[in-house]
């Protein structure tokens, strides 16, 4: 089954079906991973590029490894050793690669919106891996997979996202992905933190943290960056960590069987706990498990078979 | 002598409050007798030497188009536009005189680069080119400029437009000192810290395609404080492209007030929202940003009760170098002496304003506000005439444009509104029929 687009630029253009169908492929997908010879045939002769502005280490070996085990050749590029330090420019750069004819460009840049600025220079497939404070769709895809997995369902499904919510692509792309399958969101934060209009997203906003908590499935805390300190966004760690920060005495607002998520990397001590990022409640590292099979999905489906097939 | 004879249009003159069919005649550059159209016996020898005679039947005859905000970017940036083509841009666009903002390199700081501009308009410009000065050396808000040695240059206003004037007590020494001169003090009013590194309008489509946003607030506390000082100092103050309800109402109340200020707002502001920023198009980034449909509402009541006094375009031409590049890199601007006419009156189309109310904003009202003795077809002024015919549609195509950028939000967009001649002093600079 192929997706009947080029590109996966972000959750909020993918329809009900589009994303249930990436997820019941990664499922069938996750198998591969547990085998002893982790590896398919299904993209011999593909070529997809890694190609990374920002740093990132989860998401980039994530996608290399899914590329490998099935069976395409991964090149990775990152800007601190490509001519992009040279002054290069992002439509210099896409052409010179689509030179090299790639089936793929996976991207991942600070500025929102590049994913689809380099969507139209290329012929290739472009997947967005995180692009600025827009969308990071293979996060919430592999997240969606995550409480599929745990809960059984995504419909119904009480999902608060703590934390910030301004500056975070994994919020948005959770809030179209879990709305769009049914499940009722919530975004939490400091109003510093908390973007104008996020509602119209279809989620409901509180910077009540134990109202997010309260009657939860699934709580996702986001990553806070220490340098928000110096906008006045927050006043210190010690008291967003006493605001917002998830530990085992706020958990107990939570329903009992309650999962917890982070898209990674955690600050320790700061939006989450040791004992809940290590507890029993967090998934963090079924997450990852998640992100190979989900990327394996996404780049089976928009480059396997022809798309001419796939739009018969 | 040279004459020229405009036949048989609909004559739309607000300064003298003036529509109706009418023959203009041209004399010398300058507007000699205007007859009724029904009632003229005047023979005229066609083909005599010296004598061009136009038919404007079912066209309609203006005072040419004054631009209050246009960038023409010579000396300094020539790849973006030069004076020769910004002016072609100007002609094109009905206009026949432009008031280009200070903001080259080097800074027109000194007399030495206004008579460089003027010397290079006067050489290769076919319309009317006016100068503003920097209101502080360099455009670094902290000294400023020698405003009468400006003035005496050819300076019709002075402005940092494109960066604010963040220290309150220098704007305030602006608008007092400019007083023995009466230029008008032009205020990009921005505040730099809450603008912060934002790219589009702060609101609901920022939030969704993960942008930084710009608050209206950043333009209404410098609007207020602004306002304050013209009050405070009784200097003559200028709004550039207000982009805000807020602004718009600061305004309407302090002219209320009688504090000495004008104020303008650009025809993408008056036609276009935030939500032309989805796509990440760097043709929708400008500084002020594109606003919200509340906001673009409030420009327009502005303008109809006179609280905007000018449509001034913020002509900003940018070459792909600065255009084609991620959004939050792309610099800000968009090309708007070609499109500004038929954008305008668009919202004519649209009822939103009338025909009377577009053209004073368009001529009589920017020269008012800068003391340019223009914008007016009385008997005896400079022939400066756009002639349009309101009828015809045109595509933009922005190949076809005449300014050397072609950074505008509105390619492929069909408007109504035709600019079919130009005249500036009395000679045709630009004809629609004799372009491709």
């Amino acid at each position: 089954m192929r997706l009947k687009r080029k590109d996966l630029l972000g959750i909020e253009e993918l329809d009900r079906s589009e994303i249930e169908q990436i997820l019941s492929t990664a499922e069938s997908f996750k198998e591969v991973s547990a085998r002893e010879i982790k590896k398919v045939p299904t993209l011999r002769g593909k070529t997809v590029i890694n190609l990374f502005y920002e740093p990132s280490t989860r998401t980039r070996t994530s996608f290399e490894i899914a590329a490998k085990r099935m069976s395409a050749d991964a090149v990775n590029i990152s800007v601190s050793t490509s001519s992009v330090t040279k002054g290069e420019t992002l439509r210099d750069t896409a052409k010179n690669l689509e030179a090299m004819r790639p089936d793929c460009i996976v991207v991942r840049h600070s500025s929102s919106g590049t994913p689809e600025m380099l969507s139209k220079y290329v012929s290739c497939s472009v997947v967005n891996a995180g692009d600025g404070a827009h969308e990071h769709p293979s996060q919430a895809l592999l997240d969606m997979l995550t409480v599929k997995e745990k809960k059984g369902r995504i419909e119904g499904i009480k999902l608060s996202i703590i934390g910030d919510i301004t500056h975070s692509r994994v919020a948005r792309s959770n809030i179209y992905g879990f709305t769009k399958l049914g499940a009722e969101v919530t975004v939490c934060g400091p109003p510093t933190m908390i973007p104008p209009g996020i509602e119209k997203l279809g989620c409901s906003v509180t910077t009540d943290m134990n109202a997010a908590l309260r009657g939860a499935d699934v709580v996702m805390m986001l990553r806070i960056q220490m340098e928000r300190q110096k906008e006045s966004l927050f006043p210190s760690v010690r008291e967003y960590s006493r605001l917002y920060g998830l530990d085992e005495a706020k958990l107990k607002s939570a329903k009992d069987d309650v999962i917890i998520l982070h898209p990674g990397p955690i600050n320790r001590g700061v939006e989450i706990s040791s004992e809940v990022a290590d507890g029993p409640y967090s998934l963090i590292l079924d997450q990852v498990t998640n992100g190979v099979a989900v990327r394996m999905a996404i780049f089976y489906m928009l480059l396997g078979g022809t798309r001419e097939e796939s739009l018969k | 002598m040279n004459r020229l004879v405009i036949k048989g249009g609909r004559l739309i003159d607000p300064s003298v409050n003036v529509d109706g069919l009418f023959n203009i005649y041209v004399m010398g550059g300058r507007v000699g007798t205007i007859k009724p159209a029904d009632k003229d016996t005047t023979e005229l020898v066609e083909g005599a030497p010296g004598l061009e005679v136009i038919d404007a039947t079912g066209l309609v005859v203006l005072p040419g188009f004054i631009d209050a905000h246009t960038h023409l970017r010579e000396p300094g940036f020539e790849y973006k536009e030069t004076i020769k083509t910004g002016t072609q841009a100007a002609s094109a666009g009905g206009f026949t005189s432009v008031l280009c903002m200070a903001n080259t390199n080097p800074v027109n700081d000194n007399e030495s680069v206004t008579r460089y501009i003027l010397d290079k308009a006067k050489a290769e410009g076919i319309a009317s080119v006016n100068p503003i000065g920097a209101v502080t050396v360099g455009q670094k808000g902290e000294r400023l400029t020698e405003f009468g040695e400006l003035k005496n240059a050819g300076c019709v206003a002075l402005s940092d437009d494109g960066v604010p004037i963040t220290d309150g007590t220098v704007m305030r020494r602006a608008l007092e000192y400019s007083k023995i001169f009466g230029l008008p003090i032009i205020s990009h009013a921005e505040d730099p810290r809450l603008a912060l590194s934002g790219v589009m309008n702060e609101g609901a489509v920022s939030t969704r395609l993960g942008l930084k946003g710009i608050p209206n607030a950043a333009e209404d506390t410098i609007v207020a404080r602004d306002l304050s000082l013209a009050e405070l100092t009784g200097g003559r103050l200028h709004i550039a492209h207000v982009s805000t309800r807020g602004a718009v109402e600061l305004i309407r109340a302090a002219k209320a007030r009688g504090v000495n200020v004008t104020a303008e707002a650009t025809p993408h502001h008056l036609t276009l929202t935030d939500e032309a920023v989805s796509g990440y198009s760097t043709f929708t980034k400008m500084n002020p940003p594109l606003r919200t449909q509340d906001d673009v509402d409030a420009l327009r009541a502005g303008l109809k009760d006179g609280t905007i006094d000018c449509i001034a375009t913020d002509h900003a031409p940018q070459s792909t170098v600065e255009k084609d590049v991620e959004f939050d890199k792309a610099a800000n601007g968009i090309v708007g002496l070609e499109t500004a006419f038929s954008l305008a009156y668009g919202l004519v189309e649209e009822g939103i304003l009338t025909l009377h109310d577009i053209i004073r904003a368009l001529t009589i009202n920017p020269s008012k506000a800068f003391s340019l003795n223009k914008g007016s077809l009385r008997v005896g002024s400079q022939a400066d005439i756009a002639i349009v015919d309101l009828n015809k549609t045109w595509t933009v195509d922005p190949r076809k444009l005449k300014s050397k950028s072609k950074n505008t939000p509105y390619a492929v967009k069909t408007l109504k509104g035709v600019v079919v001649k130009t005249v500036v002093n009395g000679s045709v600079v630009y004809d629609a029929s004799k372009v491709n």
